[in-house]
């Protein structure tokens, strides 16, 4: 496995990889090249990567003053920080109860988080939006992140994790003296660290991407995500102004690209991580 | 947690000569749990419950007055072109995206997992999409399936293919669509098989072939599909409900067109309940989308729950 000898099959192995590296990284190598492209170029030359002119500081200069970007990308972090926060501290606390406590209801919610998987925003968006409206909650922060307060996937994920976890190490707690939240915090927390960084890459990328809920409580730019930003952009830019619209796209993109590059280290430490978890 | 932390020891405290260690601990439980429970109920079964309630009337946002008409909406359900129309495309959809980013997903994952060299690039690489605005990236795809200026009809010209309308007919935004699709969810499932992969131990291949298990298909069939039964459940599970979950796509490059042919189970609802606002006509397509998912779920375990092995 560690070899670095060529065999035929390694051969046809990496090729096959890196082909399929090549097409899934087409779009932002397209992105990243239409970007910088004048009008005239993008409608000429489409195969060619590097722009004839490079037009990436017009592009950019008209992304950006179409829309406010500093807002949207903002609203962006408050959203998902205030969304990741709350939903991490409810889950695990519930999340250990049912994994490692004895209750006779932890099999009645282990349906319940099974059902709740099955209930996306999609399907309680009528009521929540009706009741949002009539409190006049609306065009808000709190609109856009109390639905998502519950995360019955966080749970579901921490469960597992949980489960995993050998039980001599609550046991060893338990016989020190410590209440079981100061097991949660001192104990489960700490050696859980691979299950949160991954279930926050899932819910702030989900959370940050997610178009639907925004687009029904958020009437105005003050609130707008980036993908409802995004959205209002491309209402303005009439046409096929390709050049700014992948300007405005890589704009948009990249601090959640950026962030993931970067935690991307840690999350991978977090799920080949085997010492707990097998 | 602080303030949790002193109420359980606390009750715990005055009590515990009275119940015993069981109680106690299920009692901590309960605590524990209370505050994903009420949650729970707040966003999760009060809207449900509300939305099958509100399938019953011909509730509409902007008019107080709403009158029970039993089962009148669902009635009409049943003679909505656009709604069957958007149910057929739903699982067409749903039908391509699942076992092509599936199977795409574990075959890339063994690969990558086999391979000595760039497997935190190949990771990275695949994964790339799920970490993009969608949104933003269904712009760029917009870009690449542009008809007469886009890059891969450029790509098929070269080879004298006539590359087709991608996104504006309707004989092919469906399968534009899938595309996207695949490419945006092979990512999480491929981290997820990446993470069963690694969970399993290295000693069951080695008793596999100690066994006469010599060839790759017989070390996969034996140990790898085994052991991963778990992850393959869990992202077979998640995968059908994202791909019946399509919207982003959808609103942002075809608004269900053209004539309806990308018009899917989500863009009618949001249609429907936010710019119609008939809210009781489209709660009536919500309860038919939950119920879809709920037996979707149910076909699942029926169908996985023999072949899942919990090591």
């Amino acid at each position: 496995m560690t070899s670095l000898s060529l065999t035929p099959g390694r051969l046809i192995r990496l090729s096959i990889l890196g082909f399929g590296a090549l097409v899934f990284l087409a779009p932002y190598i397209f992105m990243v090249s239409t970007a910088g492209k004048a009008q005239s170029d993008i409608f000429t030359s489409s195969l060619s990567l590097v722009p004839q002119q490079w037009f990436y500081v017009q592009n950019f200069a008209k992304a950006l003053s179409r829309v406010s970007m500093g807002t949207l990308l903002m609203n962006g972090v408050i959203v998902c920080a205030l969304i990741l926060v709350i939903q991490v501290v409810i889950a695990i606390p519930c999340a250990y109860a049912m994994a490692k406590l004895k209750f006779r209801a932890a099999r009645a919610m282990m349906v319940l988080v099974m059902l709740g998987l099955l209930v996306p925003i999609h399907a309680t968006a009528l009521p929540l939006y009706v009741a949002f409206d009539r409190v006049g909650a609306l065009n808000s922060y709190v609109a856009l992140v109390a639905p998502f307060t519950i995360s019955v996937f966080g749970i579901f994920l921490f469960l597992q994790f949980f489960r995993a976890m050998p039980d001599d190490l609550i046991h060893a707690a338990r016989l020190d003296g410590m209440s079981e939240p100061g097991i949660i915090a001192r104990v489960i927390v700490p050696n859980a660290w691979p299950a949160i960084t991954a279930f926050s890459i899932f819910s702030v990328v989900a959370h940050w991407n997610d178009l639907y809920w925004p687009l029904i409580v958020v009437a105005n730019q003050a609130y707008a995500t980036p993908p409802l930003g995004l959205l209002y952009f491309r209402a303005a830019e009439a046409g096929d102004d390709y050049g700014a619209l992948m300007a405005a796209t890589l704009i948009i993109t990249f601090p959640l690209v950026a962030a993931f590059l970067f935690a991307q280290k840690r999350f991978v430490e977090g799920i080949t991580m085997t010492g707990l978890k097998g | 947690m602080a303030d949790l932390a002193t109420s359980a020891t606390g009750f715990a405290g005055t009590v515990s000569r009275a119940v015993t260690p069981e109680q106690r601990e299920a009692r901590v439980a309960w605590l524990l749990a209370a505050p994903a429970l009420l949650l729970v109920l707040v966003f999760i079964i009060l809207p449900v419950i509300a939305v099958i309630g509100l399938g019953f009337t011909d509730f509409e946002l902007g008019y107080a007055d709403f009158r029970f008409v039993g089962l009148e909406n669902y009635a009409e359900l049943l003679g909505d072109r656009t709604f069957q129309r958007s149910l057929w495309n739903t699982a067409v959809y749903a039908g391509i995206v699942t076992p092509v980013s599936i199977f795409m997903a574990l075959g890339l994952a063994m690969l990558i997992e086999a391979e000595g060299i760039g497997r935190s690039f190949f990771r990275t690489a695949y994964f790339l999409p799920v970490a993009s605005l969608l949104v933003a990236m269904a712009t760029v795809w917009q870009y690449l399936f542009h008809p007469t200026i886009g890059p891969i009809n450029a790509m098929l010209a070269t080879f004298g293919v006539p590359g087709p309308n991608w996104l504006g007919a309707s004989s092919t935004v469906l399968y534009s669509l899938s595309i996207i699709g695949v490419w945006q969810s092979v990512g999480f499932n491929l981290v997820l098989f990446l993470a069963g992969l690694t969970a399993i131990s290295r000693e069951l291949y080695a008793a596999a072939e100690v066994d006469g298990a010599k060839s790759a298909w017989d070390r996969f069939r034996l140990v790898t599909w085994p052991m991963l039964g778990p992850t393959t459940l869990f992202v077979t599970t998640i995968s059908i409900i994202n791909a019946v979950k399509v919207f982003e796509t959808v609103k942002t490059l075809t608004e269900g067109g053209p004539n309806k042919a990308s018009e899917v189970l989500l863009f009618t609802i949001y249609q429907e309940g936010f710019v119609y606002l008939r809210v009781g006509y489209a709660s009536a397509m919500t309860v038919v989308f939950l119920a879809i998912l709920v037996v979707l779920m149910f076909l699942q375990y029926r169908v996985q729950d023999r072949q899942v092995h919990y090591s």
